[in-house]
C-alpha cells in the first residue's frame, strides 16, 4: 500500500438480486495508477463488480472509499462518478457527431469550448480517428465506433478509467491494433484502470494485476506472474491456463522438496513446498514449463538426460493441437501432462502421436494447492 | 355536387382575399393549439421521461393511465373543464371560462397524455445500457433526462405531430370551455361546426380546407425534420 493509502477502498460490497448473492467482495483495494482487471467466466460478477464500484447498480451493501473519503457521505456521488469513466463492450455512442460525442463528458462538466476542443482533437488522434470527426456515429465499422467510445471516456482524463469488456465485440482485425494502442496509452497515462474481460491473455498484456473471479467473489488476486504461477484452487489453476492439475498425496519429504504419488499412477513428482507427510494436494504444472526431448539417435544415446530439472518421466504423444505460435502436446505418462512447444520444435523432434518423449520440469515449476472437499479419499 | 363547388369556389375567394375574419379564427386556431401543444410538450416529455426512466411503486398502473389517456375523448375533457371553470367551481376564481385560456387549458389537457405516452415508448426504446453510460461519463439528472430526450428526438417529433394534430382537430373541447364566441373564441372547428349547422356549407368547406392545409403544413414541416434526420 502507497503511503497516501488506496485511491478506492471497498468493504464489503455484496449485492443481492432475487434471493441470490451474486456479487460478495469483502475488500477490494485498488492503488493509484495500476491497472487490475478482473478475469473470470460469464456470470463470475465481474461486470457487477465495475457497476457497483461507479456507483451505477444501486441497491448494494458495503461502503466504498474514494482517496479516503467515504463516498455518499464525505464525497458526494455525483463528484465520486465525475472522477471515473466507463467504457464498454457496446460502443453506446450518442446519435450526433464523432466530435460531439467525444465531447460529451466535457461538456456534461461545462470545461470551456477552447479546451474542449484541443482536448476532443487530442484524443482523438491518440486513438487514430481523428480524420472522423465530422463523421455521424452512426456511418462507423465496429472498431472505429469503440475507438471513438474509448475517446470519449479518455477524453474526461478520469482519475479511475472502468473498462467492461472494450474488445469484446471486435474481430481480430480491429482488436489487435487498438489493444495495442491501449497499452501505449495506459503506458503513458497511467490511468488507474478497472478493465474486466474473460480473455486471460488480453488481461496478461494490460495489467499489473489480475483477479480472477467465480460466482461473484474474487477466488484470487495480485501479480499476473503470481497468479498464473501460484492459483489459489483448482478453478483459478484451470481458467489460468495451467494445463496439467493433478491430484496426488504427500510421500515423503526431502529438505526443502517433498516428494508426491501421483494418484492413478505408480509415478511420483518432486516438488518445492512445505506440506506433512499423507496430506492429499493438487500438482499444478504450466505447460510452458514442461520440456520435451527426444532421444539423438547417435551410439550411446542410452543414457539418461543430464538435466537440472529433478522430473523427468517418459511417455508418449497423445495429441498434438495447434494453438498458434506453438502446439499443445498432450503426453500420457502414467498420468496426463501438457506442454507446449513452439513449431520448430514440434517438427524437429517430430512430434506425431503415439511418438516416446522424455518430459522434464523443474520441482520448482510444480505448484502444490492443498486439496480441500474430499478428505479420506486414498489416492 | 352544385354544393360542394359552390364551397370550394367559395373557399378560394376567402382564401385569396385573406378574408379578415377567416385569418383571425385561423391565426387563433394557430394560437390556441400551438401554445396547447407546447404546455404538453413541456409536461409530457419531463413527466414522461421520469415514468421511463425510474422505478417505482404502481408504475405500471401509471403507465396504463397514461395509455387510456392518449384516447381522452375531447367531449370528456371539455365537460370537467367547465366544470372545474365554472364560476362557482373549484378554479372558479380563475375567470377564465369562455376565454381563449379556458381552451389552451383544455387541448393542453387532451395533448399532454399523448405526448406523455410516446415519450414512455420513445426513452423506454434506447438501450438500458446507454442510461448508464450518461451516468458514467458525470451526468446528473435533469442532464441524463435532456441527454436521453436527445437521443429520441425523432419519435418525440411523432409526439408533437400527434399532439398537434390532436388538438387542432378537436371540437368538443373547444365549444364547450370557448364558447364559439365570434371574434373572441372562435376556431377553425368550431366555426365549421356552427357554420354547416346554420346551413352555410359554402363558408364550412371553406375553414375545413384551411384546416387540412393548416394540419398539412405543420406535418409536412415536422416530417421533413425526421426524415432529413435518418441518413441511414
Amino acid at each position: 500500500m502507497s503511503p497516501a493509502g488506496p485511491l478506492i477502498e471497498a468493504r464489503g460490497l455484496r449485492v443481492e438480486r432475487g434471493g441470490a448473492v451474486i456479487l460478495d467482495v469483502p475488500l477490494l483495494t485498488v492503488e493509484e495508477g495500476e491497472v487490475l482487471s478482473f478475469i473470470g467466466p460469464n456470470g463470475a460478477g465481474k461486470t457487477t463488480l465495475l457497476q457497483t464500484l461507479s456507483y451505477l447498480l444501486r441497491p448494494f451493501e458495503g461502503t466504498l472509499l474514494f482517496r479516503g473519503r467515504k463516498v455518499g457521505s464525505d464525497l458526494p456521488v455525483l463528484a465520486y462518478r465525475r472522477a471515473l469513466a466507463m467504457a464498454s463492450q457496446e460502443p453506446l455512442l450518442f446519435d450526433t457527431t464523432v466530435f460531439e460525442n467525444v465531447s460529451s463528458g466535457l461538456r456534461i462538466r461545462g470545461v470551456p469550448k477552447r479546451e474542449m476542443r484541443s482536448a476532443v482533437l487530442d484524443w482523438l488522434a491518440l486513438f487514430g480517428v481523428g480524420g472522423l470527426k465530422d463523421r455521424s456515429a452512426r456511418s462507423l465499422s465496429g472498431g472505429e465506433a469503440q475507438r471513438v467510445s474509448l475517446a470519449r471516456a479518455f477524453a474526461i482524463r478520469p482519475d479511475v478509467m472502468l473498462l467492461d469488456e472494450p474488445f469484446g465485440s471486435l474481430d481480430p482485425r480491429s482488436r489487435e491494433p487498438l489493444i495495442e494502442d491501449m497499452q501505449a496509452i495506459l503506458k503513458k497515462t497511467r490511468t488507474t484502470t478497472l478493465f474486466v474481460t474473460h480473455d486471460l491473455m488480453e488481461s496478461l498484456r494490460l495489467s499489473d494485476r489480475i483477479a480472477v473471479m467465480d460466482r461473484g467473489r474474487i477466488c484470487q488476486i495480485g501479480p499476473a506472474d503470481k497468479v498464473l504461477n501460484a492459483p489459489v484452487d483448482e478453478f483459478v489453476a484451470s481458467f489460468v491456463g495451467t494445463g496439467t492439475i493433478l491430484k496426488g498425496r504427500i510421500l515423503r519429504e526431502n529438505g526443502d522438496t517433498v516428494l508426491v504419488s501421483v494418484s492413478g499412477s505408480g509415478e511420483a513428482i518432486e516438488s518445492v513446498g512445505a506440506f506433512p507427510v499423507g496430506e492429499t494436494v493438487l500438482l499444478c504444472i504450466r505447460p510452458e514449463n514442461v520440456t520435451l526431448s527426444v532421444p539423438s539417435g547417435r551410439a550411446g544415446s542410452e543414457d539418461p538426460l543430464l538435466t537440472s530439472a529433478r522430473n523427468l518421466f517418459s511417455g508418449a504423444v497423445t495429441r498434438v493441437s495447434p494453438m498458434g505460435f506453438y502446439q499443445r502436446i498432450d503426453l500420457d505418462c502414467g498420468f496426463p501432462l501438457v506442454s507446449y512447444v513452439t513449431l520448430q520444435s514440434c517438427e524437429a523432434l517430430k512430434l506425431t502421436e503415439g511418438r516416446r518423449v522424455t518430459a522434464s520440469f523443474k520441482a520448482t515449476a510444480v505448484h502444490m494447492i492443498k486439496k480441500t472437499g474430499d478428505p479420506g479419499e486414498n489416492p | 355536387m352544385e354544393l360542394i363547388l359552390e364551397g370550394l369556389r367559395k373557399a378560394f375567394w376567402l382564401l385569396v382575399t385573406f378574408d379578415p375574419e377567416v385569418m383571425g379564427i385561423t391565426l387563433l386556431s394557430l394560437k390556441v393549439s400551438g401554445i396547447a401543444t407546447l404546455v404538453s410538450l413541456v409536461i409530457g416529455i419531463s413527466v414522461g421521461a421520469v415514468v421511463a426512466l425510474t422505478r417505482f411503486p404502481g408504475r405500471r398502473i401509471a403507465v396504463t393511465l397514461i395509455n387510456t389517456g392518449m384516447g381522452l375523448p375531447p367531449v370528456v375533457v371539455g365537460l370537467f373543464v367547465s366544470i372545474l371553470l365554472w364560476r362557482n367551481g373549484p378554479l372558479g376564481f380563475l375567470e377564465v371560462l369562455y376565454t381563449p385560456t379556458a381552451m389552451i387549458i383544455a387541448q393542453a389537457v387532451i395533448a399532454t397524455p399523448i405526448v406523455m405516452g410516446i415519450t414512455v415508448a420513445a426513452m423506454q426504446q434506447l438501450p438500458r445500457k446507454l442510461r448508464q453510460q450518461i451516468l458514467a461519463l458525470g451526468a446528473t439528472r435533469v442532464q441524463l433526462v435532456l441527454i436521453m430526450t436527445r437521443e429520441a428526438r425523432l419519435p418525440l417529433l411523432a409526439a408533437v405531430m400527434a399532439g398537434f394534430g390532436g388538438v387542432i382537430s378537436e371540437v368538443g373541447a373547444s365549444i364547450m370551455v370557448g364558447g364559439n364566441i365570434k371574434g373572441y373564441s372562435r376556431v377553425l372547428t368550431t366555426a365549421t361546426v356552427m357554420e354547416a349547422s346554420r346551413g352555410n356549407f359554402d363558408t364550412a368547406i371553406a375553414l375545413g380546407i384551411i384546416l387540412l392545409i393548416l394540419a398539412y403544413g405543420v406535418n409536412l414541416v415536422l416530417t421533413h425534420i425526421q426524415q432529413r434526420e435518418r441518413p441511414r
